[in-house]
């Protein structure tokens, strides 16, 4: 009996699961999955205190609530697309870790890799360009194409236009890597954090962390091996400057294999004389003191230093004066997961579009610390409010300073585009007294300096750094078919190198080893040797 | 008809669950990881993985570092555990079982939280921790597996029998006569599962490193660090490689325990 009664619910299973199917579909026609992968904490998640609501001069309030996702997903199900989105939002922890998902079969409509990782995703063919109505300037409603920094994308001669990613990648953040570091622990900050050299000197024995991580190490290696080079190309004065680009570009990109094996030498040097090669671990540590300086993201830097100033520490961020690596993170809609599906490519264009929209960009950028590609009217806004000097003494934020510099972002934000600060947030030589600013009520009473070159200073020169950092910045290339000699190189670094044990090491392992041998021996046949020498005693 | 179904569920069929869970997450990977070792990026089947391993002196030298490592924190453990499980295993403290526990009571926090403290700790003491990379690793690793090498030498001192050491000592053997010759031999069991635990995943567990600021690969790092940089076949061959040491291993301390259990002592 029993038997039957498992066939019959068996039965009646068989007989639902179609319409189980059937319902799935029909509800499957009417909403779009989109699914997103993005770096882990790099989107705002909303839920901010009341005290953080951002009030910009214009009068546009900022108030991230809800996260960015589920407002997009709102926001667009309220229009008029035709058919409701779902968003399946997933994170990553690196490029390779986005990379090995994607091999391993991982299917995602829209991701968001770095720089290098785009060009190889290019190369393999796997990204779906975006469409012309996306790419469109004169719909006002495409905040990305709009809103992009002509720096960045969208104009001739835009760094996206020379990489030919122009279409292909939506600028997401960007910026640079330095070091943030302790001004008070360091000697000499124009000598010392300056340049990577930091990593091998003996000064710093055993306090500076570099990222663990085989490109950031790489280029901090090249960026010593080529000190010289590259400094002699920032000061020659006969090159142009897409000549000294290319000529810097050519060194810290160079992967022959002479440079692999010179890098080597120079990351095993900076492994003995590093405080660790970090994860996650750096930004606590320089909080905490534990480090005098770490080689850092420009925006987690910006992360440190805002955490360092609730701790009541001052730090602060310093560009090698040889060069940085600028780099960019970017959306990329990907071929395998679109599958030519017409309403997942709009929802996935919305997606950006929705991201470039001027308040999400502050929102997202007061969330994660990073710097937008976005060049719209409020983002500037929110700089402004962010780094600028209050000069009225009723604010609530006055404090007394002395002198206001103009920190100029035009490069970035369009002309006439800068904003005063405190003179001492930002470090700065060959600044001139101006009075071109004299007409501006804001500043008036004080001294007002511009121009000179920055190459140190507070959150404002980690969120935008100034134009001649940029100008002695490079993009760092995907390795391409040396990527695997170069991570050979890596593991090689990291690992303990037989050769490279001391004499003294294992002459002491030796002698133990064969003292705890001897004893056992003598131990297990104390009876034996004891018992012979009695008889040759008495013998 | 209930009969037959009766008759039909057997009690070997209650492994049914693990047999396949071992199968789904045990064997078929281990197929995998054997089939990526042997072959190359095309798909065809070569040595070479294996050659690289034994021809670099890197990894090599990465092998000899996670054995020493894995060494050092066995003989600490073994030293601080066997004093404090024969004592406690000795004692007529009413609540020894409390004690117990307070050695035990550390297994039941997650292991990277209780580094976080000891980090902490660690750096009170050193100021600098990065100065001692392999001091802090055994310390740590030493901190992670403390218990692991308590508990199987309590349960083995605990169940000796009194009256073998009562006995040795009335045929005149002294206090180091009657440890060495009698208890030492029968806690040879408990000494070699409790090594075994320790030893085994001490070789590994590289995130004791990673947090306690070694920069240095272990055999675990090693391995991931293969897998992250897409070189499959690799990182498969040098985790093929430390199965077989594991399997080598656990081979040799069965064998001490047949010895053990047949009447044979080892020393």
């Amino acid at each position: 009996m029993k038997k039957v009664r498992i066939i019959a619910v068996a039965a009646a299973c068989a007989c639902a699961l179609p319409v189980i199917a059937a319902a799935g579909c029909n509800r499957a026609d009417e909403t779009v999955v989109l699914r997103v992968s993005n770096w882990e904490e790099y989107i705002d998640l909303g839920d901010w205190g009341e005290d953080e609501l951002i009030e910009l001069a214009d009068g546009t309030e900022v108030f991230g609530e809800n996260s960015v996702v589920d407002d997009f997903t709102e926001w667009f199900n309220s229009q008029d697309y035709g058919f409701d989105v779902r968003v399946e939002y997933s994170t990553f922890g690196t490029n390779e870790d986005l990379y090995n998902q994607l091999n391993l079969g991982d299917v995602y409509d829209l991701v968001c890799p770095s720089d290098y990782m785009i060009m190889k995703l290019l190369a393999q063919d796997k990204i779906q360009p975006f469409s012309a109505a996306f790419m469109d300037e004169s719909d006002p409603e495409n905040y990305y194409i709009n809103g992009v920094s002509d720096y960045i994308d969208g104009a001739d001669g835009s760094i996206f236009d020379q990489y030919g990613w122009n279409g292909i990648a939506a600028c997401y953040m960007w910026g640079t890597t330095g070091f943030v570091f302790n001004p008070e622990l360091v000697d000499d900050e124009a000598a010392d954090v300056s340049a990577c050299n930091i990593l091998i000197n003996p000064d710093y024995y055993k306090s500076v962390t570099v990222k663990d991580n085989v490109r950031d190490a790489y280029f901090a290696a090249l960026s010593i091996l080529y000190e010289d080079e590259l400094n002699a190309i920032n000061t020659d004065e006969g090159m142009t400057d897409a000549e000294k680009e290319e000529a810097r570009s050519a060194l810290l990109n160079s992967t022959d294999e002479e440079t692999i094996e010179r890098a080597e030498d120079i990351l095993k040097d900076i492994k003995e004389n590093v405080y660790s090669f970090e994860t996650d671990s750096g930004k606590t540590d320089m909080v905490t003191g534990k480090v005098i300086a770490n080689y850092q993201w420009s925006g987690d830097a910006v992360y440190i230093l805002d955490q360092a100033d609730e701790e009541d520490t001052e730090l602060w961020y310093s560009v090698p004066e040889e060069g940085t690596n600028l780099w960019f993170d970017g959306w990329v809609m990907l071929k395998d997961g679109i599958a030519g599906d017409e309403r997942k490519q709009t929802a996935a264009e919305a997606f950006v579009n929705f991201l470039s929209r001027p308040d999400i960009a502050v929102r997202n950028m007061y969330y994660i610390g990073y710097a937008s590609s976005i060049a719209a009217e409020e983002v500037f806004n929110y700089f402004d409010w962010c780094y600028g000097a209050v000069t009225d003494e009723e604010s609530e934020d006055y404090y007394e300073f002395e002198n206001i510099y103009v920190y100029d972002v035009s490069y970035f934000f369009g002309e006439d585009s800068y904003i005063y600060i405190d003179m001492d947030n930002v470090d700065v030589t060959g600044a001139r007294l101006t009075d071109d600013y004299a007409d501006d009520d804001y500043v008036a009473g004080y001294p007002v300096y511009s121009g000179g070159t920055i190459s140190r200073g507070r959150q404002v020169f980690g969120q935008y750094p100034t134009e001649d950092v940029i100008a002695r910045s490079v993009v760092m290339l995907d390795f391409g078919d040396d990527l695997a000699t170069i991570n050979q190189m890596w593991i090689n670094v990291r690992c303990l190198d037989i050769v490279d044990i001391d004499v003294t090491t294992v002459i002491v392992v030796a002698v133990i080893i064969v003292a705890i041998a001897a004893a056992i021996v003598l131990y297990r046949f104390r009876y034996a040797i004891f018992y012979n020498r009695r008889n040759n005693a008495t013998g | 008809m209930t009969k037959t179904l009766k008759l039909r569920f057997n009690r070997k069929h209650l492994c049914i669950p693990y047999a396949a869970f071992l199968i789904l997450f045990v064997i078929c990977p281990l197929l995998v990881v054997i089939y990526y070792a042997f072959t190359n990026g095309t798909g065809s089947f070569t040595f070479d993985n294996l050659v690289n391993f034994f021809t670099n002196t890197n990894t090599l030298g990465t092998l000899l570092y996670s054995i020493a490592i894995a060494v050092v924190t066995t003989v600490v453990c073994l030293v601080i555990a066997y004093p404090v499980a024969y004592i406690l295993a000795r004692s007529k403290f009413k609540r020894k079982y409390v004690l117990l526990m307070l050695f035990v009571l550390p297994m039941w926090i997650n292991f990277t939280l209780r580094i976080t403290a000891l980090k902490e700790i660690l750096s009170a003491i050193e100021t600098n921790l990065s100065l001692y990379p392999f001091l802090n690793t055994v310390i740590g690793m030493t901190y992670d597996f403390l218990p692991f090498m308590i508990l199987p030498l309590y349960t083995s001192l605990s169940k000796l029998d009194k009256s073998l050491t009562e006995a040795a000592e009335d045929l005149g053997a002294n206090g180091f006569t009657v440890f060495m010759r009698v208890i030492l031999p029968l806690s040879v069991p408990g000494i070699i599962s409790g090594v075994t635990m320790v030893l085994l995943p001490s070789m590994t567990n590289y995130v004791v490193l990673d947090m306690l600021y070694n920069s240095t690969y272990i055999m675990g790092s090693l391995i991931g660090s293969y897998f992250a940089a897409y070189d499959w076949h690799g990182g498969s061959m040098i985790s093929l490689i430390l199965l077989i040491i594991i399997f080598i291993i656990t081979l040799v301390s069965n064998r001490f325990n047949d010895d053990e259990t047949s009447g044979r002592t080892i020393l």
